[in-house]
């Protein structure tokens, strides 16, 4: 019977494709939190394999800091077009129009931390009671500890001290009025796993993950690009290099690394004998021990 | 990484004091499973603690509370990979107050690292993770001999706790039990072999990981499939479709075999078994996959299909070994709901049948309620039948956890006898 065994990836697909039924069959409105980087390429991916040869029947929701690659959303609007999804936006430039939120000030001034106002009112006015993201358990200290299933009360706050506990595959999916859940159904997978995953399954992905020429700014320990909605400090110059994006977020905080890795294939390899975490590079992860922690607790992604 | 690896999962079980941190630091550390930037921050903290190198155990530090209290609360989730295999280790606190921990890690693990520190032998704390790791039915059991180093690497310290660790285990359901001497500390046979104990013929822990067989975990005999939800695209090319979606529990289900539908008990052939955009001519457990039969009969979320000749038990009472999981304890004769795989219904816990003290394993008759982190034999009674195995035989089709209508918690987990 030694050929009953799935490899490594099968199994985590086989799992991510169990944990994206049950929240279709566990809640009334879920949706996936879609960004545009990778991990939540491979969970839209994984819920069109999911629900073959049914459509995929969740729509996708985008919080948008208006400071995008531009690559980033259009990627996005073909995507929706491919799988003939819905797509809701939520956008943080309204959030601050509507005086719902206040830019940061000062030179690190980032809208990361908006984006929880925005995510949290995009899923309040939409009665979304599952917002399904990409997080991965191996990204940070903090998101060990997620669940599949995760409950966040009706502020949309997350108390890791208090989670419910999650036993074999049995998700408890059960909420009162106003309360919602996030779910996580790729918690096991690496970067490696994913970036192994998106060359085995030949996905799409954005151009700016393969290594290609750009205008930057060495910031931070990271090469930060241009573009119109960053400050140049004094000290800094612009320059020209071969980089590519490990993760893609806010175009104002997301660092690129020096590569030449252009294909699929180069980058896995280059992952594979990578020396930092990919979050290495988003300075919204730098500013303190906690930050991912403290910003997950009120309701970040 | 090869496209035939496999993913093996294993738990541990401990507190710092056990070098559980320092052990779990050293696999990553020595598997080169740690970034630069990760050690740069902890070298950062090593020195601010004023701690001599670094402190390998840092590197399992999880939420604020438990950086400031030096302890490990929840389960945390780790990941390495080697050229053989990848790895889950679910991580989780040793102390008693933490069974309802050590458990939830235990549930999905293939494997569990016992520790013993060789000064102390097997300890209290020894007994009880060798019990829950019993209890949850852990295929494998690896029993880490710790701190040889303070022991002079002495084989007679080592044969001493293995004799201690073998006279209580005999009374376990333990079905592999293997036992290395190392030191964590010193990185002696936890990646690399210890020049130190040349008495040890056996294999260092990561080789014994990577090696030992695990495709026989998974139950392949008793072929049971939940229905998860059902597949009706109702479009071009897909009009009379009607697929079951879900992830085979156990066995193996090829195309043209009969079925039957529990509970319902109508029997059909299944006529195609589909992986997204492929169909194939079997599968078997944990896949996922959508089935379709041959017949047209009404299967809905929580019904299960099984091979007509080998049939689940389908009935309203079943024994359970139940774990309690909440601050609130069980209520006599209270009702809850009870999730079995994809069904949800609602349950009476009748009976307390007795309690086990996890120290000793001594039970105890004659108790009102559970409270958190006790184990206990029970009857419950649920409104409609549940296809179950034992869990002995099924950890899927075995398992049960109950919810509190009032709070919505998953108050306990369940094995059933």
């Amino acid at each position: 019977m030694s050929k009953y065994y799935l490899n490594y990836l099968d199994e985590l697909e086989s799992e991510a494709i169990f944990v994206l039924r049950e929240v279709w069959a566990q809640f009334q409105n879920p949706v996936i939190l879609f960004s545009g980087g990778k991990d939540s390429i491979v969970v839209t991916h994984l819920a069109k394999k999911a629900f073959y040869p049914s459509k995929i029947p969740f729509s996708l929701m985008h919080v948008d800091t208006g400071h995008n690659f531009p690559e980033t959303i259009q990627f996005r609007d073909d995507l929706i077009k491919e799988l003939g999804a819905n797509l809701i936006v939520g956008s943080v430039q309204e959030s601050i129009d509507e005086g719902r939120v206040a830019e940061e000030k000062g030179k690190n001034a980032t809208r990361n931390a908006l984006q929880i106002t925005t995510l949290l009112d995009a899923i309040e006015s939409n009665k979304v009671d599952c917002a399904i993201g990409g997080g991965r358990r191996d990204e940070e200290k903090a998101r060990a500890k997620e669940r599949f299933f995760s409950h966040r009360d009706d502020f949309g706050q997350w108390d890791p001290k208090n989670q419910r506990p999650e036993l074999w595959n049995i998700f408890n999916g059960k909420y009162f009025e106003g309360e919602h859940f996030r779910a996580f159904p790729i918690s096991n997978w690496t970067e490696m796993d994913v970036w192994n995953y998106i060359k085995r399954e030949n996905l799409a992905i954005p151009s700016l993950y393969f290594a290609h020429e750009r205008e930057v700014v060495w910031r931070q320990n990271s090469w930060i690009p241009n573009s119109e909605f960053l400050v140049l400090e004094d000290h800094e110059e612009v320059v020209t290099k071969k980089i590519r994006f490990r993760t893609l977020g806010d175009i104002t905080i997301t660092g690129g690394i020096e590569s030449d890795a252009d294909t699929l294939e180069k980058i896995a390899d280059e992952v594979s004998t990578m020396r930092q975490t990919e979050r290495g590079n988003r300075s919204d992860d730098k500013r303190s021990e906690s930050a991912m922690e403290d910003r997950k607790r009120q309701g970040y992604f | 990484m090869l496209d035939n690896n496999q993913l093996l999962r294993f738990t541990t079980a401990g507190s710092v004091d056990d070098g559980k941190s320092t052990l779990i630091g050293r696999l990553l550390y020595d598997s080169k499973s740690i970034f630069e930037d990760q050690i740069e921050s902890i070298e950062k903290t090593s020195k601010q603690k004023g701690h001599e190198g670094v402190d390998l155990a840092l590197f399992t530090d999880g939420l604020r509370d438990e950086r400031e209290q030096g302890i490990t609360i929840d389960v945390a989730y780790r990941y390495f990979t080697t050229p053989k295999r990848k790895f889950i280790i679910a991580d989780t606190p040793g102390h008693i107050q933490y069974t309802r921990n050590m458990v939830t890690g235990a549930s999905t693990a293939n494997a569990a690292l016992i520790l013993v520190d060789a000064r102390h032998g097997v300890i209290e704390q020894t007994r009880r993770h060798a019990f829950i790791a019993s209890l949850l039915q852990i295929p494998h059991i690896i029993v880490c001999v710790n701190k040889m180093d303070l022991v002079d690497f002495s084989e007679e310290a080592y044969n001493k706790v293995l004799g201690q660790f073998e006279e209580f285990s005999s009374k376990l359901l333990v079905k592999d039990v293997r036992f290395i001497p190392m030191s964590a500390l010193l990185g002696d046979n936890v990646v690399n072999r210890s020049e130190n104990m040349s008495w040890y013929q056996g294999a260092p822990l990561l080789h014994t990981l990577e090696t030992m067989h695990i495709s026989s975990d998974v139950n392949k005999v008793d072929a049971r499939f939940p229905v998860q939800t059902v597949l009706r695209p109702q479009r071009e090319g897909f009009i009379d479709y009607r697929g079951y979606a879900g992830r085979i529990s156990s066995g193996v289900f090829r195309k043209g075999d009969e079925v039957t539908v529990m509970p319902s008990g109508f029997t059909s052939k299944i006529k195609t078994i589909d992986a997204f955009d492929k169909e194939l001519d079997e599968a078997f457990a944990p896949m996922s996959v959508s089935i379709t039969l041959e017949d047209d009969i009404d299967i809905s979320r929580g019904d299960m299909l099984v091979r007509s000749n080998n049939k689940p038990d389908a009935s309203q009472d079943i024994e359970v070994m139940l774990c309690w999981l909440n601050n609130a304890p069980s209520k006599p004769r209270a009702k809850y709901s009870i999730f079995h795989t994809s069904n949800q219904q609602k349950a009476m816990i009748k009976e307390l049948v007795y309690k086990i003290d996890i120290n000793t394993l001594q039970r105890k008759e004659d108790e009102a309620e559970l409270k958190m982190n006790e184990i206990a034999k029970v009857k419950i009674r649920t409104t409609k039948p549940l296809m179950t195995d034992s869990y002995r035989e099924n950890r899927t089709t075995g398992s049960i956890i109950l919810v509190d209508d009032a709070t919505n918690e998953t108050v306990a987990a369940g094995m059933i006898v």
